[in-house]
């Protein structure tokens, strides 16, 4: 469906499919492409298996650019009517933009890059997408087989490059071998814990024929080796249910597990934790995960988290890890976490499991499986903060302590005056957009922050961000990929000029593609979580962290043929919102925010969990350290 | 949970294709795990699976890490650590080259007929001595050969099967 533009506004038609209309060429839409023989197989060349696969596998959207050794592929591509292939204007905006589509529907996201620097300009994303286990299969054209290792044109040994930045990678030698391995790629991508999938493909492969039988590659059970557990061993949940049915001071700690589970893990989440009446936390990626509405929910963790979820982990008797790995950025100083407390953890990945933080229970499978099992398991008439269980008056006790530090009102900021606080902006923005179908990405640093703690998100894959490998540039052309897969809803990256910056150029490809993408900028003319650490623990030498000469964004918009708008004063912020949702097509609105804005509560570098700073309306945070300078 | 580094010999069977082995080497100096002694060779008969024996060593918690990294990479068909699965046969090939005339040379052959080493090369003024054992016998005849001319030493690093009728 076409969204409501002006006039003018591009071409309707894919331009592969007028063309193929005007010339009559056949599609696979269409009958008899390939001379089918007698038991259902069908002669046809690698190009042509790639897109029946895909296709066979449910594919309705590729994100690619074109080069020599892909040029058999984009032929196939121009021949078909049922996959369409969204032209980025750098690879590295194809993966995010796969990568905002995976997150956003739980499917897998595909990309198509030629080889040489399209493979090498994947490597960010690949390794974004492994960092945040998202769901990708890349398909990387490749020299001839003949000419590898020659140094040929556009050669760069891309399973060397991509090994340690994908789940696993496959160079395909002969066409008998390609259906299976893109039928496998889609399998070990998704299958477990999701992660990137390289299938690098000489074009001698891709232009070879071959046999291909319809359905007859599908990983149905078992593969040979790759069979990740995901049902949870029964007494593991015993005995967690023991400890959870005990608990005086319990908590969920839930993470980007919950999401790749899929929306029934939430589900489960939600009645689970308020059948027991815990208080619960989400990680960055864990967001949505858990209805943010919810009294029973504390808010985010972490360095940048709340300080009652911070607290209430340091605090707690009881904690349950729900798909989340212990990151740095939630543990702060590791021997100094969360010291008195029984730790059960739920992954699909054993390799999560005693990592940083060594647990008491560990139970490995789907954790949307396990929280039913545990929801079965949960007694009828314990818990619940009206008292039921036997520790009831425990619990009662903890929650008046959670509510305490709840009460410092850690997120508190005063609008005042004629400069713009990034809190006050993503405050109206959450206002105004939250009772619209809205999905929202962001950039990597401050605004980040302030979006993972002033927005708030009800249900799961509507909150698309850079967790693991603070990609700069990801939101943008992520914003982009989630636009594709939900045409009609409302897409907002919330943005810093920096690293909107970095993959700015996706711009002109939302304008082709019709996709209405809004850019909320929080401006501050710095890499402002740079400056925020210099001024902290760098002795206010803020080294290379301004940047002079920002363009026009207004004017940059319009040269790409979009729309913007820029506001000063707090007082337009709401009209500026409104113009940005109510114009057709893509949209920047250049949000002029407070320079010297620091994202507030932080646990300093190197500082435990439970030390948290409290922004300067607190009173707080007179010395400046340079403790945390060695840590990133 | 204790810091003592300890030593483990882990066995992996894995899918016989190119590039396994960077993948477990990467694996190794990507985290920052230590590598003791690696070998590799086909076991089937059909080619399809090896077996890659490695030691390794580090605090418990960083072995655990290690066999669930292991574990993890598609081609890794099973992954066993020996030391942890119960007593277990550690062997090592290693040609030794002594170089030396006179007493030191009769010296050299004497000492290697205790350690039922053969001689595979002989010159008049040098050995090749062919043994195998445990790492800990092959390291206390090559410190015996030091003084006597030792100039060259290759090993293939640990093989390793668990004892009894028990596989991996």
């Amino acid at each position: 469906m076409l969204s409501p533009w002006p006039e003018g506004f591009g071409i309707r038609l894919p331009a592969a499919l007028k063309a193929c209309a005007d010339v009559g060429i056949k599609r696979f839409g269409d009958s008899n492409v390939a001379v089918e023989t007698d038991n259902n197989t069908e002669r046809i060349n690698g190009s042509e298996m790639i897109i029946r696969c895909l296709a066979e596998l449910g594919v309705d959207v590729i994100f690619g650019y074109p080069g020599g050794a892909v040029l058999p592929i984009y032929d196939a591509i121009f021949k078909q009517n049922k996959i369409r292939h969204i032209l980025v204007r750098h690879e590295q905006g194809a993966l995010h933009a796969a990568e905002g589509y995976a997150r956003s529907t739980g499917r897998v996201g595909v990309v198509l890059v030629t080889s040489g620097p399209g493979a090498t300009n994947s490597v960010t994303g690949l390794a974004d997408a492994l960092m945040d286990s998202i769901p990708l299969v890349c398909l990387t054209g490749q020299v001839p087989t003949h000419m590898i290792g020659n140094d040929a044109f556009q050669e760069a040994d891309t399973i060397g490059i991509t090994r340690p930045c994908t789940k696993h990678n496959y160079l395909v030698k002969t066409v008998e071998d390609l259906p299976r391995i893109i039928h496998e790629a889609f399998y070990i991508a998704s299958a477990g814990r999701p992660g990137p999938v390289v299938v690098d493909l000489p074009k001698d492969v891709v232009m070879a024929d071959g046999d291909y039988q319809e359905g007859a590659y599908a990983v149905v059970t078992a593969h040979r080796s790759y069979r990740p557990q995901t049902a949870p061993d029964e007494a593991a949940v015993d005995a967690a249910m023991d400890l959870i049915i005990n608990a005086e001071r319990p908590i969920f700690y839930s993470g980007g597990g919950i999401i790749n589970s899929g929306p029934a893990a939430s589900e489960a989440l939600t009645r689970f934790v308020r059948g027991t009446g815990y208080p619960i936390t989400n990680t960055l990626m864990g967001l949505g995960g858990y209805p943010a509405s919810d009294p029973q929910f504390l808010g985010m963790l972490g360095m940048h988290g709340t300080y009652e979820a911070n607290m209430a982990m340091a605090e707690c008797d009881v904690m349950i890890a729900l798909g989340a790995r212990f990151d740095d950025r939630i543990t702060g100083r590791l021997a100094d976490f969360s010291k008195g407390s029984k730790k059960i953890q739920v992954d699909i990945d054993p390799s999560s499991i005693n990592k940083n933080v060594p647990v008491d229970i560990a139970i490995i499978g789907d954790v949307g499986k396990t929280l039913e099992s545990m929801l079965a398991k949960w007694p009828k008439q314990a818990g619940g903060k009206s008292g039921k269980s036997g520790n009831s008056g425990a619990l009662e006790e903890w929650w008046r302590r959670i509510e305490a530090w709840r009460a410092r009102d850690c997120l508190h900021f005063k609008q005042q005056g004629d400069i713009i606080k990034p809190q006050y902006a993503l405050q109206r923005l959450y206002e105004l957009t939250k009772d619209r179908d809205v999905y929202f990405t962001t950039e990597v640093g401050q605004h980040q922050m302030w979006a993972a703690q002033f927005l708030k998100f009800e249900e799961p894959n509507r909150w698309m961000t850079s967790g693991g490998l603070g990609t700069m540039g990801y939101g943008f052309p992520a914003a982009m990929g989630v636009q594709v897969a939900h045409p009609d809803a409302l897409v907002i990256d919330v943005a810093g000029e920096a690293s909107l910056m970095m993959n700015i150029q996706e711009l002109s490809t939302m304008m082709q593609h019709r996709l209405p993408v809004k850019t909320f900028i929080l401006n501050n003319e710095y890499m402002g979580m740079v400056r925020q650490w210099q001024e902290l623990f760098h002795g206010g030498r803020y080294s290379e962290s301004y940047m002079d000469s920002l363009p026009d964004f207004v004017k940059l918009a319009e040269a790409f043929g979009a729309n913007g708008l820029r506001v000063n004063k707090p007082e337009e912020v709401d009209d500026a919102i409104r113009a940005m949702i109510e114009t057709p097509g893509p949209f920047i609105a250049d949000i002029r925010i407070d320079k010297t804005e620091n994202v507030y509560p932080m646990i300093p570098g190197g500082a435990a969990h439970y030390e948290m700073k409290l922004g300067p309306d607190h009173g707080e945070l007179e010395e400046k350290v340079e403790d945390g300078m060695v840590l990133v | 949970m204790t810091d003592a580094i300890e030593r483990h010999t882990i066995s992996l069977l894995v899918d016989n294709e190119p590039g396994v082995l960077a993948r477990v080497v990467g694996l190794f100096s990507g985290r920052g795990y230590n590598i003791d002694s690696l070998t590799v060779a086909e076991v089937e008969s059909g080619a399809a699976l090896s077996r890659i024996n490695l030691v390794t060593s580090g605090p418990s918690m960083i072995v655990e890490q290690i066999k669930a990294q292991l574990d993890r990479l598609v081609p890794v068909h099973t992954v066993s650590d020996l030391t942890e699965e119960g007593p277990h046969v550690e062997r090592e090939l290693a040609l030794i080259k002594v170089i030396a005339s006179g007493e030191p040379r009769v010296e050299s052959l004497r000492i290697a007929d205790i350690f039922r080493a053969h001689v595979v090369d002989s010159e008049n003024d040098s050995f090749v001595f062919e043994m195998t054992g445990k790492p800990a016998k092959v390291n206390a005849f090559i410190r015996l050969m030091e003084p006597l001319g030792l100039a060259e030493v290759s090993r293939t690093g640990v093989v390793a099967l668990l004892r009894g009728k028990t596989s991996i």
